[in-house]
């Protein structure tokens, strides 16, 4: 399943859900399911703090793809990390940097990636992208 | 209407003047509990906004045409509402601002430009993040000392140890009357009068005060006391310090302007007299017109009814609150406003306040500028309902119900 698949199959998985907390119930329980963050990783140089939650992000290259492990200690941001985490891991450096993660905004969850909601979120997307851009320019190199 | 004759309370009535409050949200009816944040606008503000940009709009204070002195009376009336309802001695005292974190700094600024190396400024624990760093950078920039009351687990000032921390050295106490965040009442008239004990002057942070009670800044002797319009029901973007005459004149300017001189010439500006002195520039004309709206609005209420109308709203909400597991109020002082503070056992405030929200529940969650006070509780936030006049008990119950199906969810 390529980026663009994986993404409009959490769009169908949304689309059951009519209402707005029915759609939440299903973020905590993939929040409270997201897999157990290293706790060596839990660093300062890995948290990115939000005004309102934080969040804690590992980058690995494993195969030449990308394996991103986040945390946070809200849980409805969790939920939301499991999302672009199903999204973007095992997907290329280059696939990465470039995505264009239009899943968020058709299952109406942009605000949570807007800079004034400031969860973290959109912080974790930039260095998700950075660390991508990084790891193509020293795959390219070797 | 005249003073003394008030509105009788009655949150029906007053209801239908916000219309605001009639909305859905995500197909719910709007509960908005987040009147520390912003208060909603009554329909004579918002009449008075439209009134002044469709009719009255000019600049003020220069023109010579009919407009521009219309514009500039009803400004000047505005002063002058304002110095009435504060009960200032004079409306020189009466200095617009952009808001209460303005007129902070206003005061940081040009009353800090009379102190010197060592000086001491006293502010407590639980002030807003708008009432600690303004003077933090003064201490930086006059290199003065900055000192912090404590405050007790119930979240109420401790006055012994403000008592110990006051001194000679101190030029200016910095308290809050209300804490944002708690909802405590500090005793500033209290305050006030030890801080004149020993030659010091008292800012009071007022961004939460005036909305909920009768402000006298003679009765309570603060030499400054600020406020926000968009709290007490006005427009945003502009506010009020008052200041003590002889104390604000003494103070330089704090901007540069138009407005603010008597003459310039390239060699020497001699400065305006109060209050333009410190109103450099056009001024919000729009922002002091409603705002002076907004207060002869807030006069005509039983301002006693109203108190224990939000009292019993507050006391209501936290009687429920106790009664779930898991669930403490943050800010227990025997004083305090209509502000329900509180944190869920396990669960993150962000979590819950976004739940509410898609109930149609409109509450504050995180930190509400306030970090150190945060740290002080060792929390990340809290889940802060702030209740208005206009909200009832009905409300409440809608918002129990939101919060335990909120925690069922998360748990």
């Amino acid at each position: 399943m390529n980026i663009t698949e994986k993404q409009q199959e959490i769009i169908d998985e949304f689309s059951i859900y009519d209402d707005w907390m029915e759609k939440y119930e299903y973020i905590i329980e993939l929040g409270k399911e997201l897999e157990a963050f290293p706790e060596d990783k839990r660093t300062d140089d890995r948290l990115i703090e939000g005004c309102q939650s934080r969040v804690w992000l590992s980058t690995d290259v494993q195969n030449g793809n990308m394996h991103f492990r986040a945390d946070s200690d809200a849980i409805i941001t969790k939920g939301i990390i499991g999302l672009l985490i199903r999204v973007l891991n095992g997907e290329t450096p280059e696939t990465v940097a470039k995505s264009e993660l239009f899943f968020i905004q058709e299952i109406g969850l942009q605000e949570h990636l807007s800079p004034t909601r400031a969860n973290g979120l959109l912080s974790m997307v930039k260095r998700m992208k950075m660390d991508a851009l990084k790891a193509s320019t020293e795959l390219n190199k070797n | 209407m005249t003073e003394g004759t008030k509105i009788p309370f009655s949150v029906r009535e007053i209801r239908q003047q916000f219309p605001a409050l009639r909305q859905t949200i995500y197909g719910k009816n709007l509960i908005y509990f987040d009147n520390g944040a912003t208060s909603q606008k009554p329909q004579v503000v918002l009449d008075a906004i439209n009134r002044y940009y469709s009719k009255d709009n000019a600049n003020i204070h220069r023109g010579v045409h009919f407009m521009s002195q219309k514009a500039t009376t009803e400004f000047e009336e505005a002063r002058i509402s304002i110095q009435k309802y504060l009960n200032a001695r004079k409306s020189e005292e009466i200095i617009f601002t952009k808001g209460t974190t303005d007129g902070i700094n206003l005061v940081a600024f040009s009353f800090g430009e009379l102190l010197n190396e060592g000086d001491e400024i006293l502010i407590t624990a639980m002030e807003h993040h708008s009432n600690i760093v303004p003077w933090q950078m003064l201490c930086e920039r006059k290199k003065l000392v900055l000192k912090v009351a404590p405050i007790n687990s119930k979240g109420e000032l401790i006055e012994e140890e403000f008592d110990k921390l006051l001194s000679k050295r101190t030029k200016l106490v910095a308290v809050t009357h209300i804490s944002n965040t708690l909802g405590t009442i500090n005793p500033v008239k209290e305050l006030a009068r030890k801080a004149h004990a020993v030659g010091s002057k008292i800012l009071v942070d007022g961004a939460q005060s005036i909305q909920h009670m009768k402000v006298d800044v003679r009765d309570l002797d603060c030499d400054f006391y600020v406020f926000s319009s968009h709290k007490v029901f006005g427009p945003t973007g502009i506010g009020v310090l008052y200041g003590k005459e002889d104390i604000l004149d003494r103070m330089p300017p704090y901007q540069g302007g138009g407005d603010m001189i008597a003459k310039v010439t390239f060699e020497k500006t001699t400065y305006n007299e109060l209050p333009h002195k410190f109103e450099a520039g056009t001024p919000h004309i729009a922002g002091g017109i409603c705002l002076g709206e907004a207060i002869r609005f807030l006069n005509s209420q039983d301002i006693e009814a109203i108190q224990r109308h939000e009292k019993e709203l507050a006391h209501y909400a936290q009687d429920m609150l106790d009664t779930f597991e898991g669930v403490r109020i943050i800010g227990e002082a025997k004083q305090k406003t209509s502000v329900v503070s509180f944190v869920v056992d396990k669960l993150h405030p962000f979590d819950i306040g976004t739940l509410l929200d898609k109930q149609g529940i409109a509450v504050r969650t995180g930190h509400h500028c306030t970090q150190p006070l945060m740290d002080f509780f060792k929390i990340p936030g809290t889940v802060r309902a702030s209740f208005a006049f206009y909200n009832t008990k009905e409300e409440i119950d809608t918002f129990i119900a939101a919060v335990e199906k909120s925690i069922a969810i998360l748990k």
